[in-house]
């Protein structure tokens, strides 16, 4: 029997949830749920609040299958789930920070996305006002004599987003590192409830720019499914075009930037103009070089002519005959494949255990990928392979990147062969209006894994409540695993081979 | 590789000539040096890049100045490690509450004559983010000497305002 039958029997489905089964479940259900994330035989995806209730996603990866398990907290108290499966921690501490909401039996109980910076704690449940003088944090310790701090961040050497890394470090091994995140945090499910849909629509897309098609993608499939119209066939195709392009120029990026944080300028410099190339046919094609507000619900906001088609054809052959030369020089450098190798190693059982998305997951043997499990069109109709390997270390990550990029390329050769004419959006006014209240969850996967995103419709064509969660929030914890027995001076390696976002992180 | 290297000796560089000026951009220019600090600087200047609260489009683009298509080092001008080494703070973002004190000390951290670029619509104080987390453009924390728009701003656009700050910067010594 499937984990989503079960729950069926144990909860009340709430109707208004259009994708996948949404179950409100009592406490002892709750806890049975916990569980079962804690034992592996689902996955927590992500755990999030809307003030009310407490909304935990999890996947069921035998069946492809996404459900909601929500419990009401009239007391403002929910079972913490983190208690007994950590990858669950951060998201309590951000709901308890946001909310208010108490996670009983927590086993930290520091704040997360709270700096004590806001004037007021818990501004999106029952807010009160604070003096924003800053809140103390204690990081974790790790004892003995020999060992030293290495305070890093917020404020970073490099063009990189703002966050503090807390190390303990033996000489040069790293035995401790702690993230404290929340520092570009913008407030967003705030700012996106009672928002009119176009207005979130451009939030959604700004949770983090590197992934602004595959978030606004999320968003639009999830307000879609809600208001239960679908994007029209061309306008599915192109959507997968933009997702593509997106993943070819951020693997392109990062497989110049790892090598270039091993001193390979080389292939950096070579990375960097294929990247740009990439990024200046998006902007022929679709009008804006990270293709922003691009995909829009109803459909998307700029067609593709003829000679965009064109320049991508050509761009895509460009790449193919130009990747090989680098990679071989990535695979034949004994000096950069030194550093990349056996550093940074993320152990199977923490990527299955956290669930992690993306490359992080897939170089570590957890080759989910939310294309193939969940066939989301227009991947339905697609032949594409998704690339795993199993050493987990920075190399690992490196080549499932290139592999991908492979991938990518052949599946938009693939959207612009079967690329149908008509119309590229739909207008959603009328639907909108009849589906007041109703509900959706989509999981879309951005080049860093899969994002969430939960949809509420409100009244007058706007939002009441978004949850969007970024792959990161998964996969950061990881990188502190993986770094543990390094050098510090592997550490911007690992980092960048994981490339977390901290911006959709801190939402 | 070594074909890479033959490759790159005989082909011409893909490096793009620099941009037209941007006429908004110099009159704010002329405007804000009358003002400042007499200094000669050299046709040099260092940046330190601060992150306040970006979605981190922007930085991509900041990135992308480095690339062969643009390589802003021509100018001379070059990204620094520390504010200590830095004339130029280019910050991007809201500015979130969060990252409001460091950016301050990242200011006073760096010494005069500075200049500060608000680069992107958020850095610039439009109103997408608002709410309890953000206090709304650099403007609000420090003072702003050039602003360069765009959501994110293109490269051209960065480059265009850096290489005029430093024209402009070293005119008046």
């Amino acid at each position: 029997m499937s984990f989503a039958t079960t729950l069926l029997e144990l909860g009340a489905r709430i109707d208004a949830h259009q994708t996948g089964p949404r179950v409100a479940v009592d406490r002892e259900v709750w806890w049975r749920v916990a569980l079962e994330v804690a034992q592996g035989n689902v996955t927590l995806l992500a755990l999030w609040s809307d003030g009310r209730d407490v909304h935990m996603a999890v996947l069921d990866e035998v069946e492809g299958e996404v459900s909601v398990v929500s419990l009401a907290c009239p007391n403002g108290r929910f079972p913490s789930v983190g208690r007994t499966h950590p990858p669950a921690v951060r998201f309590e501490r951000a709901i308890v920070d946001l909310y208010g909401l108490v996670a009983e039996e927590a086993t930290d109980m520091r704040p997360w996305l709270d700096h004590g910076r806001w004037g007021v704690r818990h501004p999106l449940g029952a807010a009160k006002p604070d003096a924003a003088a800053g809140l103390p944090y204690a990081f974790l310790p790790a004892e003995g004599p020999p060992l030293h701090q290495i305070p890093v961040g917020p404020v970073h050497a490099g063009i990189i987003e703002p966050g503090h890394f807390r190390f303990h470090a033996n000489g040069e091994t790293v035995v401790r590192l702690e993230e404290r995140l929340g520092y570009v945090h913008k407030g967003i499910d705030g700012l996106m409830r009672g928002a009119p849909i176009a207005r979130a629509a451009l939030l959604a897309g700004r949770v983090s720019g590197d992934s602004t098609v595959a978030i606004a993608l999320a968003f639009a499939r999830a307000v879609e499914a809600a208001a239960g119209v679908e994007a029209p066939p061309r306008a599915q195709i192109l959507r997968a075009v933009m997702a593509e392009l997106e993943r070819v120029a951020n693997h392109l990026g990062d497989f110049g930037a790892i090598c270039n944080d091993a001193s390979f300028s080389l292939i950096l410099a070579h990375c960097g103009a294929l990247r740009e190339q990439v990024l200046r046919c998006a902007n022929a094609g679709f009008g804006h070089r990270l293709m922003m507000d691009r995909v829009i619900p109803g459909g998307i906001a700029r067609n593709l002519d003829e000679q965009g088609a064109a320049n991508i054809r050509a761009l895509v052959a460009h790449i193919r005959r130009y990747l090989p030369h680098l990679v071989r020089v990535y695979d034949n450098s004994a000096s950069l494949q030194d550093r990349t190798v056996t550093t940074g190693i993320l152990k199977p059982e923490l990527a299955r255990q956290y669930g992690a998305g993306g490359y992080v997951g897939r170089a570590s043997g957890r080759a989910f990928d939310a294309r193939r499990t969940l066939a989301y069109p227009p991947y339905d109709t697609l032949r594409f392979e998704v690339p795993a390997r199993t050493a987990g270390d920075v190399d690992a990550r490196v080549w499932v990147r290139i592999d991908e990029i492979t991938q990518s390329l052949s599946i938009i050769e693939q959207c612009l062969e079967k690329l149908p004419n008509g119309p590229i959006a739909i207008a959603m006014d009328a639907a909108l209006a009849a589906a007041v209240g109703q509900e959706a969850t989509t999981l879309v996967e951005g080049f860093r894994g899969d994002v969430l995103a939960w949809v509420r419709l409100g009244p007058s064509g706007t939002i009441a409540n978004a949850y969007i969660r970024d792959p990161s929030w998964l996969q950061w914890p990881l990188l502190e695993a993986a770094i543990e027995g390094n050098i510090v001076a592997d550490f911007p390696l690992c980092n960048k081979s994981f490339n977390c976002s901290y911006s959709g992180h801190d939402l | 590789m070594r074909r890479l290297l033959i490759e790159g000796l005989l082909k011409a560089p893909l490096t793009e000539a620099r941009p037209r000026d941007d006429d908004a951009m110099l009159a704010e220019l002329a405007e804000r040096l009358q003002k400042s600090v007499r200094r000669a600087l050299g046709h040099s200047l260092s940046i330190r890049q601060v992150d306040a609260g970006s979605c981190n489009a922007c930085e991509l683009e900041i990135h992308a100045l480095s690339n062969v298509y643009y390589d802003l080092e021509r100018f001379g001008l070059r990204f620094v490690a520390s504010p200590r080494h830095a004339d130029v703070l280019l910050v991007t973002g809201p500015v979130t509450k969060n990252m409001r004190e460091a950016l301050e000390r990242t200011y006073n951290a760096t010494p005069n004559p500075k200049w500060v670029v608000a680069a992107g619509n958020c850095a610039c104080g439009d109103d997408l983010f608002g709410g309890y987390a953000n206090v709304g453009g650099v403007e609000k924390v420090i003072p702003v000497d050039l602003h360069i728009r765009g959501c994110p701003p293109t490269p051209t656009a960065l480059l265009q305002g850096l290489v005029a700050l430093m024209e402009r910067a070293a005119a008046q010594s």
